[in-house]
């Protein structure tokens, strides 16, 4: 799963997944509020899950969590 | 049956107020407000300028674009959250200026509007109610602002623009969404002052709006309404010559764009106006329309307070 939101994400960013950190707040990596919303929409669809997003859900590692805790 | 657009005009307050003027009063930057929003600046009603002065300007535009009087007209709407006053209507108020006696309606479905009140001029039209329609899109959120709040302040302005609609063969498809009570409260503006000492209702005439969930309200929304009419109509994106989104922020039609693909057909102007909420649509229409052809088909699309999304695809 982790796998598959990096790509999603690197994507988007149009970076390498290896180079982007798991651990660092969305802010912290280049991803504003909108682009988080984005990215949401597009990992809901590539992993049929709806995702409720909450600032608690606020870095790649947290986000990955809940996608499979549901 | 059906309806033609035969005439559109704008009216626009006088004061521009760039990213750089926020910027002398609140902690934020041009770079701020551009990248995230797409929004370079806006224009403000300033001094005593007056919602029914621009509806007027726009109107007289549109009417003499259509070649028409005001007295052809069966229907007179105007769109906005709120006019000068909250009684009379602004549409009385313009009906006035005009010199116009006909059934006049205000129609407060926030982004939505423009597109609420097409449809209701169809409706019109296919009843055999009316002949011609005038449509003015009036919206100051320049008044229902906190000017304190960076995160909202920004992103408005206030306009209006207008389009006379004239009965023709050339029969719109609408698809409209309201969600009902599912998420309304994402994007509120509370009424304002009131003195009553009897109830505690939530009172200080702000707007407010969770930019996230909104953002995913409006992509999933332009995304389901434009494939409802290409799926009625059995068309693809291929078929549709230009698409008139809503104008609230640059990154929701570029997540349209992701959806769709062909940027170039979904032209944008909030860079100039910000979002002007019902305005918007005929704004951009206004703006644009020189590019039109005969026979081109245009999806008009808008989505906000309600929520409520809509979208119409017409003939030029």
């Amino acid at each position: 799963m982790k796998e598959k939101v990096l790509d999603i994400i690197a994507a988007y960013k149009g970076v390498d997944a290896a180079d982007i950190a798991t651990d660092k707040p969305f802010n912290d990596i280049g991803l504003d509020s909108l682009d988080v919303a984005e990215l949401v929409m597009q990992i809901e669809d590539a992993c049929g899950v709806e995702i409720d997003i909450t600032p608690e859900l606020n870095c790649i590692d947290k986000l990955v969590e809940y996608i499979e805790s549901k | 049956m059906g309806l033609k657009i035969i005439g559109t005009g704008s009216g626009l307050p006088g004061k521009i107020v760039t990213n750089n003027d926020l910027a002398e009063f609140m902690d934020t930057s041009d770079e701020w407000i551009s990248q995230r929003t797409g929004i370079r600046q806006r224009r403000i009603l300033s001094g005593s300028e007056t919602l029914l002065e621009l509806s007027t300007k726009a109107a007289a535009e549109a009417l003499q674009e259509a070649q028409t009087s005001p007295d052809e007209i069966d229907l007179l709407m105007v769109t906005t959250i709120g006019g000068d006053y909250k009684t009379p209507a602004l549409s009385c108020l313009l009906a006035g200026e005009l010199g116009m006696n006909c059934i006049t309606l205000d129609v407060n479905m926030a982004c939505c509007g423009f597109l609420y009140a097409m449809h209701t001029a169809n409706a019109y039209f296919c009843a055999g109610m009316a002949k011609k329609v005038l449509i003015v899109s009036a919206e100051a959120l320049s008044r229902l602002t906190d000017w304190t709040d960076r995160s909202t302040c920004v992103l408005f302005g206030d306009a209006a623009a207008a389009a006379v609609l004239e009965h023709s063969d050339c029969e719109p498809v609408f698809s409209m969404e309201l969600r009902g009570k599912d998420g309304w409260e994402h994007l509120h503006a509370t009424r304002g002052t009131d003195n009553c000492p009897f109830n505690n209702f939530e009172n200080n005439g702000f707007l407010h709006m969770n930019g996230q969930d909104i953002y995913k309200f409006a992509v999933s929304s332009i995304t389901a309404r434009i494939h409802a009419l290409l799926d009625t109509c059995s068309l693809t994106i291929e078929d549709i010559n230009t698409v008139l989104l809503h104008q609230a922020n640059l990154r929701i039609i570029n997540g349209a764009v992701t959806r769709f693909g062909h940027p170039e057909k979904f032209p944008h102007n909030m860079e100039n106006y910000g979002n002007t909420s019902s305005a918007s649509v005929p704004l951009l229409l206004h703006e644009v329309k020189g590019n039109f052809r005969p026979g081109d088909k245009l999806i008009l699309c808008a989505f906000g307070a309600g929520l409520a999304s809509a979208a119409c695809l017409l003939e030029w």
